[in-house]
């Protein structure tokens, strides 16, 4: 049987503190939650919890010395350091345009990193 | 001297907004002066998504959600100057701004909109004994750095205050490979959003300490490391709390202040509580012609609203210069109980259209408390909350027809009453 877990409701100021725990036929029971959006909020964070990464990189020859990206879907949480990983050392060349595709196909999700603004050529 | 009939100063999301408004209501001879060599303001910086849920229904990061405005503003032909830094304005409207290619410009205005955002609390306003070694930075600056230049403001950090930027940087910097020791909070709350203490701290295990903060800076010319200590009820230290924690940069969160020193050398009458200018219904200052939004206004937690509200300041300012005159008299509106401050805070009910949007903070943490606003001391109106927080804004709409009723209304009050926490 899977240990308890503690969470916090983000879907509202109140910030539920929610308690997930699963029966040995592994069904989810949540508790601690003010209304319905607590419950689907604990079962999808503790089934598949995905996040959107966001960071920025540095531009060979811009007007701008960085470049802001992010991923163009969420991904798994637990995935999170891997694709950080692969932007270590990564320089991508100007001109970028919003929503040019920065690195495909991250660790292996179908999803890529895109850039999020222009930058022009110095 | 040239003239022009709308001049706004600063063209994050409340400048631009308010040009695209001020447009749509007929006005062309319109000038943004914008001191970065970009338009979009803070938001350049913001590469976290989050932005623009209640505008756009989905969420973009701060670049993202300003190119919906710039492609907006090119599209119109708005003209603009960056590079250009507005030193001074009057009563009069007379605004003067410098820029290296024309040097100093003087430019008579028919209106002008104040959108100079805010700026961090400085750090001597902090308290802390201890030397000033190097390592010390606002966490807007962290995040100028790491975003914009692309640089890393040290390997080991501790934050001090849980404010939204500090809260977002301690993950920035934690996916960077820093190693982000602790956020410290002075008060026994947040005044970051949940959802940014779930996905900026939880998810990363960083630790907030409630009720603590630094209370003594070590190292020369470098920090090197600092104090913690637990605070009383009275946010003083308590002896004997205190440990020692090794760390290469310390970022400060601990709160943003509207950027009014403009608005000062205009006279416009500044509210004490927000640090930014009184304004009535149309956003107007104390001084005719000129208008305010934005987070120098008061500071903002939410773009969109930013957004919204600068819309109003837009048609507003077009309505000044169009000359539509504005009869009656004006009514004030008081934070009463539990209310730090409104805005606006006065209204003049004949230019109410269908609602008026009074935005607020609360004083403290209420539950189960209900917000109350008051005509001539008579509770008009009453709404229950499950919570409310210091750190998120609070609104509430007053229709038209409420003012209609009460042809001699003279103070409108919003307080709240009953409160289990008490
Ligand atoms: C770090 C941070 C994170 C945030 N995160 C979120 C978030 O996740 N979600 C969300 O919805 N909101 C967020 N916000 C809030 C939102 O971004 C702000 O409320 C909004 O950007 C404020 O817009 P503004 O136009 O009033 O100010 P700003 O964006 O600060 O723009 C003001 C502009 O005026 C210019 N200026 C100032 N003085 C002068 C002068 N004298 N002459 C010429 N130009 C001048 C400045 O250069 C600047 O470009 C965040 C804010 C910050 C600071
Ligand atoms: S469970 Fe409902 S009431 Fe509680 S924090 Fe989540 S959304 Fe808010």
């Amino acid at each position: 049987m899977r240990e308890s877990q503690k969470l916090t409701c983000i879907n509202c100021p109140m910030g539920c503190e929610l308690e997930v725990s699963f029966t040995d036929s592994g069904e989810i029971i949540v508790s601690g939650y003010k209304c319905l959006k607590g419950l689907d909020y604990a079962k999808k964070e503790v089934m598949n919890p995905t996040r959107t990464i966001t960071s920025s990189v540095p531009v060979v020859d811009g007007e701008m010395a960085m470049v802001s990206i992010r991923t163009d879907r969420d991904v798994p949480k637990k995935l999170i350091r891997d694709c950080m990983m692969l932007l270590k050392d990564m320089k991508v060349n100007a001109p970028i345009s919003a929503g040019d595709i920065i690195i495909e196909n991250i660790c292996g999700t179908g999803v890529n990193f895109i850039a999020t603004r222009s930058v022009r050529k110095k | 001297m040239e003239y022009r009939d709308l001049v706004i100063i600063g063209a994050g999301p409340a400048g631009l907004a308010a040009a695209i408004s001020a447009y749509e209501q007929g006005i062309r001879d319109i000038l943004i002066l914008e001191r970065e060599n970009f338009l979009g303001g803070i938001l350049n910086q913001c590469v976290h998504n989050g932005f623009g849920l209640h505008t756009f229904h989905e969420e973009l990061t701060g670049p993202e959600y300003a190119s919906r405005y710039i492609d907006k503003l090119s599209d119109l032909k708005i003209e603009y100057m960056l590079e250009t830094m507005v030193i001074d304005i009057s009563e009069m409207r007379n605004v003067i701004a410098i820029n290296e290619k024309r040097g100093v410009m003087e430019i008579q205005a028919g209106a002008i909109i104040l959108a100079m955002g805010c700026r961090e609390r400085p750090r001597g306003a902090l308290n802390i004994p201890g030397s000033r070694p190097s390592g010390i930075y606002s966490a807007g600056t962290a995040q100028k750095f790491v975003n914009l230049d692309g640089y890393l403001p040290g390997r080991e950090i501790v934050i001090l205050g849980s404010g939204d930027i500090g809260l977002i940087m301690a993950r920035r910097l934690t996916l960077e490979g820093v190693n982000v020791k602790m956020v410290l909070e002075i008060l026994p709350y947040s005044s970051g959003l949940k959802r940014n203490i779930v996905q900026c701290l939880d998810d990363y295990d960083i630790p907030l300490k409630l009720s603590h903060t630094v209370t003594k800076i070590h190292g020369s010319e470098r920090i090197e490391g600092v104090t913690v200590s637990q605070v009383d009820e009275d946010l003083m230290p308590i002896p004997g709390t205190e440990t020692y924690v090794s760390c290469d940069a310390l970022l400060l969160s601990v709160g943003l202040i509207p950027e009014n020193e403009l608005s000062r050398k205009a006279n416009v009458t500044i509210n004490p509580k927000t640090q930014g200018p009184i304004v009535n219904e149309r956003l107007e200052t104390s001084r005719p012609g000129i208008f305010a939004c934005g987070n120098v206004l008061h500071v903002h937690d939410l773009v969109d609203y930013v957004s919204e509200e600068a819309a109003l300041a837009g048609k507003n300012a077009a309505d000044f210069i169009k000359n539509v005159s504005s009869e009656g008299l004006e009514v004030e509106i008081f934070a009463g109980d539990g209310v730090r401050y409104t805005v606006p805070n006065k209204v003049n009910p004949i230019n109410v259209e269908k609602y008026l949007p009074v935005r607020f903070r609360v004083t403290k943490v209420f539950s189960q408390a209900t917000v109350l606003v008051e005509f001539d001391n008579l509770p008009v109106h009453k709404k229950k909350k499950t919570i409310m927080t210091p750190g998120e804004m609070e609104q509430v709409f007053l229709p038209k027809s409420w003012f209609t009723e009460r042809p001699f209304l003279r103070k409108i009050t919003v307080r709240i009453e009953g409160d289990e926490n008490a």
